[in-house]
């Protein structure tokens, strides 16, 4: 099929035999509404990825980062080259899947920044009900027009992100530690 | 058995779904996909009393809580609230080195763990662009096999053994037994083995291995038809399963339901077949399809489906025996550990070894989805790597997750025993639901 006919289209990218068609995010239900009538009818996955700090991870190698030299880690070795930087904070990706002979997959993606609502796809497949719920309990993405947009993994009371690159590791508070 | 026709006889538009559905329109419900609401006039009567099943009830197959209402005996509103078992691998695969995230996949679907190791293994075997030798190509596909069978026998006895037919969790882990004596011979481990590696296998396949595997490959057939023996005409397991839980081939795809569950409802579909991967495309078997989408059908799939996996580790090993000499890891010292009678004797084996077990070694920039068909369905990984030695973001399409999306929809009119069969034929492991 051709992806310039997906409304909203940004560009395509074939990568790893894979295509990622990058969307406008604000088209992303059209988009999504289109894709599922030229056959894409399974929506294997929705996932979101945070790209703070994306390049400046700690350094001593050949070529320099954004970052500099990481005193901390002198035992890592740098990136051979910079990675490629990314338009926004976030990446939202959605694997699809058309059930035909042979399978087509494609991978739409749109990008967010922080706080920044996308509209939710539940309406053209029902299965992204619980996905997109884990990436707004995950990742802190809102997705508008969801009708039950509450936490999935983490308690209800949770605060913050976990897989948030800001939220650290072992981020949970220890209870009933003292003064019990 | 059921086979659907073969494929190219009916137009391409048709295909997959090859039956006509069992019941007409939508079931799924209208708000909210995953939460079936109590209709407000029967809430009105106030007649509708709310009880919550689990977390912890020894029906749920792990740690999943059901808050279901019930009108008498009828199942009027159900929400499925999962989480109890979230463990954030997700997060801590991010500060492992590529080469010790392997090890996580396995705890993530306990059950099916050889599939979920494979699937994180293939999606960084396609971000380093490696080639595995054929030894281990087919030694995967046999593990994978033989795990499939073992999820499925779990599935089986505990499913049997939620509806009172005790004696079948007996026989379905005897034989359970027996694979994981397999693995243990194989990889020194009885489940998470960390046998696959990047590259291919940890180590050749022991001797003593074929043999045994052999046995097990003769036995198994008339395993199965001591389960069906038992099972297939037996009045109780037939009452409750028939007719109980049904979902068409529509409802099925657009909760985006995998594996037997999507089988089961009349869509011939099958990644092992359709987009094969390891050695699939090189072995003989047929994809079981029903067309009820119930209970039982769904259990009848998973039945077929030990039968023919039982075939194709069959041919794995007359193909593997052919091969007994050959590699079973990739040659590339960058990534794949030296062999360890060379590090007494090579300067920069040992040097090898050192970088890849301190700093990991680094796989290029770039994203990919790996998709596999476990024994519960499409099992997918999202990787990003930075080209750094640490994955920058790993993510998992986890089947028992999505699986767990259509227990609202499958629950029209049941009665509050009928639950307990259909959680349980959604074959849910909540390691892999909650991650």
């Amino acid at each position: 099929m051709s992806w310039e006919r997906i409304p909203g289209f940004v560009s395509v990218k074939e990568a790893l035999g894979e295509t990622t068609v990058t969307i406008e995010t604000a088209w992303i239900l059209d988009a999504c509404e289109h894709a599922r009538g030229e056959g894409f009818s399974f929506l294997a996955d929705i996932v979101a990825t945070d790209y703070l700090g994306w390049g400046d991870r700690g350094v001593s190698g050949y070529i320099g980062t954004a970052g500099g030299r990481d005193l901390n880690h002198p035992m890592t070795q740098g990136y051979q080259k910079l990675p490629e930087s990314k338009p926004k904070r976030f990446s939202l990706s959605y694997h699809l899947l058309a059930m035909r002979q042979p399978p087509v997959r494609v991978r739409l993606q749109c990008w967010l920044d922080e706080d920044e609502p996308v509209q939710s796809v539940v309406s053209v497949w029902p299965t992204a009900d619980w996905h997109e719920r884990e990436q707004f309990d995950m990742m802190g993405i809102r997705f508008e027009g969801h009708p039950n947009l509450a936490r999935l993994l983490m308690p209800d009371d949770w605060d913050g992100h976990p897989l948030r690159k800001d939220y650290p590791l072992g981020g949970e508070p220890v209870r009933f530690s003292e003064a019990e | 058995m059921t086979i659907a026709p073969e494929r190219g006889s009916r137009s391409m538009r048709d295909w997959p779904v090859v039956f006509p559905p069992p019941y007409q329109g939508s079931r799924i419900p209208k708000r909210v996909p995953t939460i079936l609401d109590v209709p407000a006039e029967l809430l009105a009567t106030g007649d509708v009393m709310q009880i919550n099943f689990g977390p912890n009830h020894p029906s749920t197959h792990g740690v999943l809580r059901l808050i279901v209402d019930l009108d008498g005996e009828q199942v009027v509103g159900l929400n499925a609230v999962i989480g109890y078992l979230h463990t954030g691998f997700e997060k801590t695969m991010e500060h492992k080195t590529w080469w010790k995230c392997v090890t996580y996949p396995e705890r993530i679907d306990y059950v099916g763990y050889q599939n979920a190791e494979l699937v994180f293994v293939l999606a960084v075997e396609k971000l380093l662009e490696l080639e595995t030798p054929e030894k281990a190509i087919w030694m995967r596909t046999l593990l994978c096999e033989l795990n499939r069978i073992h999820s499925h026998l779990v599935f089986l006895g505990t499913s049997a053994l939620e509806l009172g037919a005790i004696s079948m969790f007996w026989y379905c882990f005897r034989e359970r037994e027996t694979i994981l004596d397999l693995y243990e011979m194989v990889a020194g481990a009885r489940m998470h083995t960390r046998y696959f590696q990047i590259g291919g296998l940890a180590e050749d396949i022991p001797a003593g291995f074929f043999p045994e595997c052999r046995k097990f490959v003769e036995w198994m057939p008339r395993a199965l038809d001591d389960y069906l023996a038992l099972l297939d005409r037996n009045a109780i397991w037939l009452e409750r399963t028939k007719g109980v839980g049904v979902l068409s081939a529509e409802d099925a795809i657009a909760l985006g339901q995998s594996g037997p569950n999507l089988r089961a409802s009349g869509v011939d579909w099958d990644l092992r077949r359709d987009q094969p991967y390891l050695a699939y495309d090189q072995v003989d078997f047929r994809v079981p399809c029903y067309r009820n989408g119930d209970v039982y059908d769904r259990y009848r799939v998973r039945m077929d489906e030990m039968a023919e996996s039982v075939r194709i580790v069959d041919q794995c090993l007359r193909r593997l025996e052919r091969l007994e000499g050959t590699p079973w890891i990739a040659d590339d010292r960058k990534v794949v550990l030296p062999p360890r009678e060379e590090l007494h004797t090579s300067m920069e084996s040992l040097i090898h070894h050192f970088k890849i077990v301190t700093e990991g070694f680094r796989v290029p920039e770039g994203e990919v989805y790996a998709a596999i068909e476990s024994p519960r369905g499409e099992s997918g990984c999202y990787l990003v790597s930075d080209g750094g030695p640490k994955p920058w973001r790993v993510h998992f399409r986890a089947p028992s997750f999505v699986a767990l999306e259509a227990t609202a929809t499958c629950m029209h009119d049941a009665l509050v025993a009928d639950l307990i069969a259909i959680v349980g034929s959604l074959d849910a492991v909540m390691g892999d639901t909650d991650r």
